[in-house]
């Protein structure tokens, strides 16, 4: 059912036999706490009108967008400038974030003309990688006004017009906002930092607000725990990858500068039960 | 914040009533221009639907407020971004 990918398998896009995700890498770097979003963006944007991220968008097929040119316009969004570790910052890989939404588009037609959510948007990664292929329209939900102003100005960057976001607290909108989503696609805090729990009540919460399915991230090692609560809200759950993911290291004592952990990439069928 | 964004939100000011807080009452100085409510056969009135998507998906607020309709507790809009946070004592 589930394969652990290499680097290797990038090669072809195409879809296994099995018609699961096609090889991701792992991050072989450490994520770096950000790339000093907005001046880093005016050096390097405004100068080479070109090569920005807009021009980018424009230039690029959208029916026959690739992979690797998904990957590449991610590669643009900027990220968070200092990371706020109490509520998990980290951008998603431009890499990984490309390979979940290309999967999401192409195995199940999740993203074209679809109303998106992504919850715990952060910088917007997920939601402007929608955008690109083709949602109808997407919204970013996440509790930090920092993470926010950063997504507002890559979604000026890139000139979307069919992007929006809200800043609220996922934990308290319980099922004040039942299907009103075709999907949800999030990556949630797992809940490392004195919040234990918290990616259930994400997953909860995502459930309640999409129509048709929810993609999600979720420590492996949490797998059979969500498989047991996908079975008492009646979701159909799938593992369609197995990710690696190397997360900055939070405590001065950590002697690594990074910590590896196993992450799948889950697809839930949007439930009728739920209450 | 486009309309339909709006048309989500809701507030979770604690103790209203069930099914409270929405809609939020959007506070701008610029009334309306669509008729209050859609008359029958809108759906074939082209030039209702094409003012309707306007509104809907065109419109942008950047500054202004919500207002829960039940507490009147007023939610910030900023750079287009609606805050819905409560405060730690509203919680």
């Amino acid at each position: 059912m589930s394969r652990v990918y290499n680097k290797r398998d990038q090669s072809s896009h195409l879809l296994t036999p099995h018609g699961k995700l096609p090889g991701v890498s792992f991050p072989q770097v450490p994520v770096s706490p950000g790339r000093g979003g907005a001046a880093r963006r005016k050096s390097e944007v405004r100068g080479g009108a070109r090569s920005g991220p807009a021009e980018l968008r424009k230039t690029i097929n959208m029916k026959k967008l690739k992979l690797k040119e998904l990957e590449s316009c991610l590669q643009q969004v900027d990220t968070f400038e200092n990371p706020k570790l109490l509520l998990e910052q980290y951008p998603t890989r431009p890499h990984i974030a490309a390979c979940m939404l290309y999967t999401i588009h192409n195995t199940f037609d999740d993203i074209e003309n679809k109303t998106i959510a992504d919850l715990g948007c952060g910088c917007g990664m997920l939601s402007i990688g929608s955008a690109m292929l083709g949602a109808g329209f997407c919204v970013g939900l996440d509790i930090d006004a920092d993470a926010l102003e950063i997504f507002n100005s890559n979604i000026e960057d890139f000139e979307l017009t069919n992007v929006n976001m809200v800043q609220c607290d996922i934990c308290s909108l319980s099922d004040s906002m039942s299907d009103t989503f075709d999907t949800v696609i999030m990556n949630p805090p797992f809940g490392t930092k004195h919040n234990k729990g918290i990616d259930m009540i994400f997953l909860k919460t995502a459930l309640q607000m999409a129509k048709t399915a929810v993609y999600s991230l979720h420590k492996t090692s949490t797998r059979q725990h969500i498989q047991k609560k996908a079975a008492e809200w009646e979701v159909k759950m799938e593992v369609l990858a197995e990710l690696r993911f190397d997360l900055p290291a939070s405590y001065k004592f950590h002697k690594k500068k990074s910590v590896d952990i196993e992450v799948d990439f889950i697809r839930f069928s949007a439930k009728k039960v739920l209450n | 914040m486009k309309l339909l964004t709006h048309n989500l939100l809701s507030s979770h000011v604690p103790g209203l009533r069930p099914g409270g807080g929405f809609p939020l009452r959007i506070e701008l100085g610029r009334p309306s221009e669509l008729p209050p409510e859609p008359s029958p056969g809108y759906e074939a009135d082209e030039e209702f639907l094409r003012r309707l998507h306007h509104v809907l998906l065109e419109v942008e607020v950047l500054e202004g407020s919500l207002q829960c309709p039940d507490s009147g507790r007023r939610f910030p809009i900023s750079r287009g971004v609606p805050n819905l946070l409560l405060s730690e004592d509203e919680a």
